[in-house]
């Protein structure tokens, strides 16, 4: 079997995207890979998957506004037994205090506005912040000993 | 994604749907296709999700779009043969409790007429 890597095996993976809802597939396959080893159920690993694709899919369309001249910076580690995918996209930036909240009954019926909800609902730590160099962070973390596939026979 | 829309008794419109309702891949795709059965004046329709294999935030706000579109214009939006994780997708943003979702394609078609 193989064994849980972390970012003193193999390093964090670094890359800029294109703004481009194609290239969030691409992502979530390495994100994928970086979780072998972890023994994670498929169900953990599919929430992961889909609070990284919500984010991405942030940073294209609201960040970046599906200019392709604009970049995604993505970065994923894992360190620690702790997952984290930090994402930077190079728009005007939001306040995530204003995000509504899709729960309340005014919003329920909205087409949008659940992505953020998702990500904190599948993730242990979402954190936002306007980046230094400007755009908007997001920082997604997972502690990888939760969620694990449940050993059969016990 | 493919869409294929079929008609059942009572007039009931099923679209089946397969692959994924992502943004940019089947979300605009599921939208059109309600709005074409709307706009053809149909009122009952009965999505089938069960070849349906991820849907995101985007794919979850045109359903809702389409919810709100059928039931404005008089008719009735339905779910069928909703996938576990969709199931929990719908679940947490509690719009669960908006859809009527059934299991049974005759028993969904039968409710329309109910």
């Amino acid at each position: 079997m193989s064994q849980p890597r972390s970012s003193s095996e193999t390093g964090p993976i670094r890359m800029s995207l294109s703004s481009r809802f194609e290239n969030i597939e691409m992502a979530q396959h390495l994100c994928s890979k970086l979780l072998e080893g972890w023994d994670l159920s498929e169900e953990t690993t599919h929430w992961i998957l889909m609070a990284l694709r919500e984010a991405l899919a942030n940073a294209i369309k609201h960040g970046n506004a599906q200019d392709i001249e604009k970049r995604v910076h993505l970065e994923m580690d894992v360190t620690d037994h702790h997952l984290r995918i930090r994402i930077q996209d190079e728009g005007p930036g939001f306040d995530p205090e204003r995000v509504v909240d899709p729960l309340a009954p005014e919003n329920r019926l909205k087409t949008s506005g659940r992505g953020i909800f998702y990500m904190k609902t599948f993730m242990d730590e979402v954190r936002f912040r306007r980046a230094d160099g400007g755009g908007m962070e997001i920082v997604l973390t997972k502690d990888l000993t939760q969620g694990k596939e449940k050993e059969e026979g016990t | 994604m493919k869409t294929t829309v079929r008609e059942a008794a009572g007039g009931v419109q099923i679209v089946d749907m397969k692959g994924k309702i992502t943004i940019g891949a089947g979300d605009v795709q599921l939208r059109e296709t309600i709005n074409h059965l709307v706009e053809a004046g149909k009122k009952n329709i009965l999505i089938n999700m069960q070849d349906v294999t991820t849907i995101d935030s985007s794919g979850i706000g045109e359903l809702v779009g389409c919810y709100t579109s059928v039931t404005n214009k008089g008719g009735k939006l339905k779910l069928l043969h909703l996938p576990p994780k969709i199931n929990d997708v719908l679940t947490v943003t509690q719009l669960i409790t908006v859809f009527d979702v059934y299991e049974s394609e005759s028993e969904a078609v039968g409710s329309f007429g109910a």
